[in-house]
């Protein structure tokens, strides 16, 4: 939390756009508030035979004074969940590609850290919401006759409690749905709109959500306090000295929880809370995917580094790289004056420097990804999951995870990939230079924990601990999202948490593992989720989408607007690296699993978009080959390429993919 | 201002078949053959197709009745019928539940059917049926009735798709290789169907309930595609959907219902959909993206339509005076709509420019109000309201489709055709009459987007015939033909001719 503040944040795009715009969105969030408390107020006390009574009770309790102090409280409330957004936001999806991992992501000290500041929140939220209700629910304590001695004691008022506990727990099972539903994976909408239109689009779906969220855990606070509720109800009255009144019903037992006034406020109260919290999301989401224009070139030098060209390859900032490449593929649709700075050349010198920067950084990722599909293919069993032991040695997950870590490792590159890579493996990691620096940082903290990779381990020069748990609970996979998982960063902080690329397969020497019970059953856990594996390779393909799009869309273009040729040099290339990658996906899709689709989620904020993104890449794919090969014809036969892809080119040329 | 009086009168006897030095040619004209291009030309009619018989709900009067308990029968009402089955099922059984819940579902119903009358009476296409509504708003002229349902081509390649009385989407290519016929549970009523733009194998077909978007893999020699081969896209309260439209660049697919204020915008392939609402108008009809793709038409069943401009998806909007907008079409540039409103004889033309900002009112291009030309068996009357406009891809033909008058005789539906010149102004002459074999009325038509040698219309006709008549022109150049797409197109297909990108390594 504190760290996004450090100095250390020297990237101008953080500093300058998205603190900004994070900035707006809680500040908006800050702003509706009044609005949604009215709405909840005139909700709480609504009564539908007295009509103007209720009016005025309602505008009579808005002006009052506890109403007041209960805003100031929900407006913290808001900025720490606008802080939280800020804080766990993420433009790749982590996958959880086992039970084990997914156990591992919501037992993380960071995350019961947000689950415990949630929990305190939704108590705090319920609060303010007793006290707008009033009537039975405002204190917890009231005063009742004693039936034997007649004389006046502090009683606990149960209704109060339930409320304050629910909110407790509503907030720990939004916490827990943010980590199973990727609440905190921003994605990016396939059309561009403005601001207001798009939040006023959403607007409908949040109040759903929000409603339906709340019945759910309503539903299954009442059965849990129906259950366990009287720990929480002794535990309080004896720290507290309050008696409970034997007169009045126990809300643990059917009679009492089946009050269909109370499950009415409890509902409109979780969907208050709900809708808060989810409009800040909301709101957040919006503000950050929102389009931003870099300049291609600049007249002035000191604007160097915030040109295009400049931006694309910084690997650092996350969510620079997306909106960068986002706006690539924006003008190379939507603006000629813009493409025509691209096809330039330089003023002395007469070098296409943009369209070399620019084509050279796509061509990497895609590349790249390229890459990781091979190797992933080469790793993968005959029943498509990730051989556990057998690609611990694979090329892939040495070059990727280990590369990163240090020189000295050796980086065995596919020997197969003789497309010349200007930065081997995965672009999205951190950059050579200072990589000690910035990754021990965020590591050092959590070595202890069973989770993390043991690349980070040795690293920092530890000793792997050998317990037979630490060695089963090794799944690749879990140690492939060890790093992210426990850097407590995000990617929109530079050079701090590399996301690790999937397909990344260290895992540790066989001899290490001790085939027990406990190690068969983890094993169980860890081989349930089959498609996981092919939704992480694809997890940060938007990226790749923009690209294929810009790539192909400048292509295009190019056949009438590039003056100087400078697109003509790089063909050859462009479209052996799409070739090459189309034929790595179409071998990924014959994969068990692979085509299987995702079933239909229901109303939930959490964001699935990750689970098609691999269809959606493909399509991107093909269209970005149509797109060059419709707008070049039969000019395609004096490109320069191999006759295999001449071969396959030739059938998109016909219409026959 | 061009109208139907300046035409060359029309050749009722025989069918016309192609367009050569200006003049349309029929089959009685002599020394022509009948067949002038190899493109299948395949005929259906309605008793050789079954449609399909009855509909899910009403095979009931097949079964007896049996008394469930009222919770059963609740719960099927709910199923079937959603809340208002349910409100009418308590209602109808009042002797069985307690008095206060009769009269309260039955105020509730009431109350109901009051707001939906009142709904009703604001947008009266609400009150139509699901059929009715895809009749109604359909490009294709008599849907109801017709063995066709709709037709595309493909934009790239010689082949086409038609929808068929029996529900099943039949692929044609011009080569004889197998035609594939598609089948899907889902594919009920299909109102729309189109090519995705820069693929080789998605076709996109409206249904009534859902959108399916099917992958016929061009390479297949199978006849029956399995329903794996289908996407089915579906929103709940977005149907029946009556239009579709893919981006020219082939990423996006928006549909439109007409009892859905918000059209969808669809990423296919990762199964999203983004909705954009706009209340006025009560839903949404017809859609068209001009082929640069930088504005889509939205049509709605009230006096009023909407030109959304693609890239930040705001819209324009254009409140007519009269009726709904029927039809339109875009100029291949982009820059030019045409449109047609119902109930009145006129052609209307918007012009767009990025300079001036957009256009301020619509101009009238052409009147098509009733003219007689006298025959030899009796006097022809031609003219009448708009269904259905296309204009070929080079922009030099416009082909217009005027509904004729079923109750009157002699006056069909005819396809007039329009020469289109867009330089110094823009202008419409007159080319002819496209008529069709006696007694057979067209009923949609489309030009082929990619004829070597001019245009080819492509019409559907009531007899259950698809023909194609060739236009042959020399293209001047003036819409569009600056597009790279159609100077390669136009420039002849020879690798060793072309040495713009000559042998060159990186």
């Amino acid at each position: 939390m504190i760290k996004m503040f450090s100095p250390k944040q020297n990237c101008w795009f953080i500093r300058k756009v998205v603190m900004w715009r994070a900035v707006a969105s809680i500040a908006w969030s800050v702003l509706l508030l009044p609005v949604t408390t009215a709405v909840f107020v005139l909700l709480s006390r609504f009564r539908l035979f007295h009509p103007i009574q209720w009016i005025s009770e309602c505008i009579h309790l808005l002006t009052a004074s506890s109403t007041i102090f209960s805003l100031v409280l929900l407006c913290g409330v808001v900025l720490i969940t606008g802080l939280f957004n800020l804080e766990f936001y993420t433009l790749v999806p982590s996958i959880p590609c086992s039970r084990m991992a997914l156990l591992g992501t919501v037992l993380h000290p960071r995350q019961c850290v947000h689950s415990l500041v949630y929990c305190s929140m939704g108590m705090l939220m319920m609060w303010c919401a007793s006290v707008t209700i009033g009537g039975r629910y405002s204190t917890l304590g009231i005063p009742c006759r004693q039936s034997e001695s007649g004389e006046v004691v502090a009683c606990l008022n149960e209704y109060h409690l339930f409320l304050l506990l629910a909110g407790a727990f509503m907030g720990y099972s939004h916490s827990f749905l943010g980590v199973v539903q990727n609440m905190y994976y921003v994605s990016f909408q396939p059309i561009q709109q403005y601001k207001y239109p798009r939040f006023k689009g959403c607007l409908s779906m949040v109040v759903k959500c929000s409603v339906i969220q709340s019945l759910y855990s309503a539903r299954n606070f009442a059965a849990l306090y129906f259950f366990f509720g009287y720990v929480p109800k002794t535990w309080i009255s004896s720290t507290l000295h309050l008696q409970i009144d034997s007169s009045v019903q126990p809300l643990d037992s059917l009679t009492g929880l089946l009050d269909f006034s109370l499950l009415y406020h409890l509902s409109i109260s979780g969907s208050f809370l709900y809708f808060t919290w989810y409009l800040t999301v909301l709101l957040f989401r919006i503000y950050v995917t929102e389009a931003y224009s870099f300049p291609v070139q600049s007249t002035f030098t000191e604007d160097a580094e915030q040109c295009l060209p400049k931006v694309l390859p910084w690997t650092n900032s996350l969510v620079m790289k997306f909106l960068a490449l986002q706006d690539l593929a924006l003008l190379s649709q939507h603006s000629l004056s813009r493409r025509l700075e691209v096809f330039s050349l330089s003023q002395p010198g007469g070098h296409p420097h943009n369209w070399n920067a620019i084509s050279g950084e796509c061509l990497s990722l895609l590349s790249e990804l390229t890459q990781r599909l091979v190797a992933h293919q080469d790793a993968v069993a005959s029943n498509g999951r990730v051989k556990s032991q057998s690609a611990s040695s694979d090329t892939r997950s040495a070059s990727s995870s280990s590369s990163v870590v240090s020189g000295t490792e050796d980086i065995t590159e596919s020997p197969r990939l003789s497309v010349p890579l200007r930065t081997p493996g995965s672009v999205f990691r951190s950059s050579v230079g200072g990589v000690h620096s910035a990754l021990t940082a965020p590591f050092t903290p959590d070595l202890d924990s069973p989770f993390s990779s043991p690349a980070i381990r040795r690293l920092v020069g530890q000793q792997e601990p050998r317990s037979p748990w630490f060695g089963t609970v090794q799944s690749p996979h879990v140690m492939r999202r060890g790093p992210k998982l426990w850097s407590a960063s995000t990617e929109s902080q530079s050079n701090s948490s590399p996301p690790a690329s999937p397909a990344t397969v260290p895992s540790p020497p066989a001899a290490d593992q001790k085939p027990s019970f406990l190690a068969q059953w983890l094993q169980n856990r860890r081989e349930q989720l089959p498609e996981a594996s092919s939704q992480a390779l694809f997890a940060d393909s938007q990226a790749h989408i923009w690209a294929l799009q810009g790539l192909s869309h400048l292509v295009a273009a190019s056949f009438s607007e590039d003056q100087f040729g400078v697109v003509q040099t790089t063909l050859p290339s462009i479209l052996s690296c799409l070739v090459v990658l189309l034929e790595a996906v179409d071998r990924h899709f014959k994969l068990p699993h692979a085509s299987s689709k995702p079933g239909r989620t229901i109303c939930s904020m959490g964001d699935s978009t990750y689970k098609t993104l691999r269809f959606a890449l493909r399509a991107a794919l093909k269209t970005a080959i149509y797109k060059i090969t419709t707008s070049f014809g039969e000019h395609l036969n004096a490109v320069n390429i191999s006759t295999e892809h001449r071969k396959r080119l030739q059938q998109f040329l016909e219409f026959k993919e | 201002m061009c109208s139907l009086g300046v035409f060359p009168a029309p050749v009722t006897a025989a069918q016309t078949l192609f367009e050569r030095n200006n003049e349309l040619l029929s089959a009685l004209d002599p020394g022509e053959h009948s067949q002038v291009c190899d493109l299948p030309s395949p005929q259906f009619t309605r008793d050789t197709l079954k449609g399909h018989s009855r509909p899910e709900s009403s095979s009931r009067s097949a079964f007896l009745d049996q008394r469930d308990t009222l919770w059963m029968r609740s719960a099927g009402a709910w199923r079937d019928a959603g809340l208002y089955g349910l409100l009418d099922e308590i209602t109808n059984s009042a002797d069985e539940v307690p008095r206060f819940l009769a009269v309260g579902s039955s105020c509730v119903l009431a109350l109901l059917r009051w707001a939906s009358s009142f709904h009703g009476s604001l947008f009266p296409h609400l009150t139509l049926s699901s059929d009715e509504m895809v009749a109604e708003f359909s490009q294709m002229l008599d849907w109801s009735d017709s063995a066709l349902r709709s037709f595309a081509w493909h934009p790239h390649t010689d082949k086409f798709a038609v929808a068929l009385l029996d529900d099943s989407i039949k692929i044609y290519k011009s080569n004889s290789s197998p035609t594939p016929t598609l089948k899907h549970r889902c594919q009920r009523s299909v109102c729309a169907l189109q090519w995705k733009p820069l693929c080789g194998s998605a076709l996109a077909a409206a249904c009534q309930s859902c959108l399916l978007i099917w992958h016929v893999d061009p390479a297949s020699l199978s006849t029956r595609p399995s329903s794996g081969c289908a996407q089915v896209l579906s929103h709940p309260g977005h149907s029946p959907i009556t239009s579709i439209a893919w981006s020219p660049t082939g990423s996006l697919l928006v549909s439109a219902s007409p009892v859905d204020t918000s059209m969808m915008v669809w990423d296919v392939a990762a199964e999203s959909a983004v909705p954009l609402q706009r209340v006025g108008g009560g839903g949404v009809t017809h859609l068209s993206w001009s082929p640069d793709g930088s504005r889509l038409l939205a049509a709605t069943p009230s006096a009023l339509f909407r030109v959304w401009e693609t890239r930040m998806w705001t819209c324009e909007r254009w409140p007519c005076l009269k009726g709904s907008c029927q039809s339109a079409c875009w100029s291949p540039d982009g820059g030019c709509l045409l449109l047609s409103m119902q109930g009145e004889r006129v052609i209307y033309a918007l012009t767009f420019s990025d300079l001036t900002g957009g256009p301020k009112a619509a101009s009238v291009v052409a009147d098509l109000s009733e003219t007689t030309f006298p025959g030899p068996d009796g006097d022809l009357t031609v003219g009448g309201e708009v269904c259905s406009l296309s204009w070929d891809p080079r922009g030099e033909r416009l082909a217009v489709l005027l509904k004729g008058d079923s109750q009157a005789v002699n006056h069909p539906s005819v396809i007039a055709v329009f020469k289109t010149r867009s330089s110094p102004v823009f202008e419409l002459l007159p080319c002819g009459f496209v008529m069709g074999e006696s007694g057979a009325e067209p009923r949609f038509m489309q030009f082929h987007p990619h004829f070597q040698h001019g245009a080819l219309l492509t019409v559907c006709w009531s007899d259950g015939r698809i023909s194609h008549v060739p236009f042959y022109f020399s293209s001047a150049g003036l819409l569009g033909g600056d597009s790279p797409l159609q100077a390669f197109a136009s420039s002849t297909a020879d690798p060793s001719s072309n040495k713009l990108y000559s042998e060159q390594t990186s």
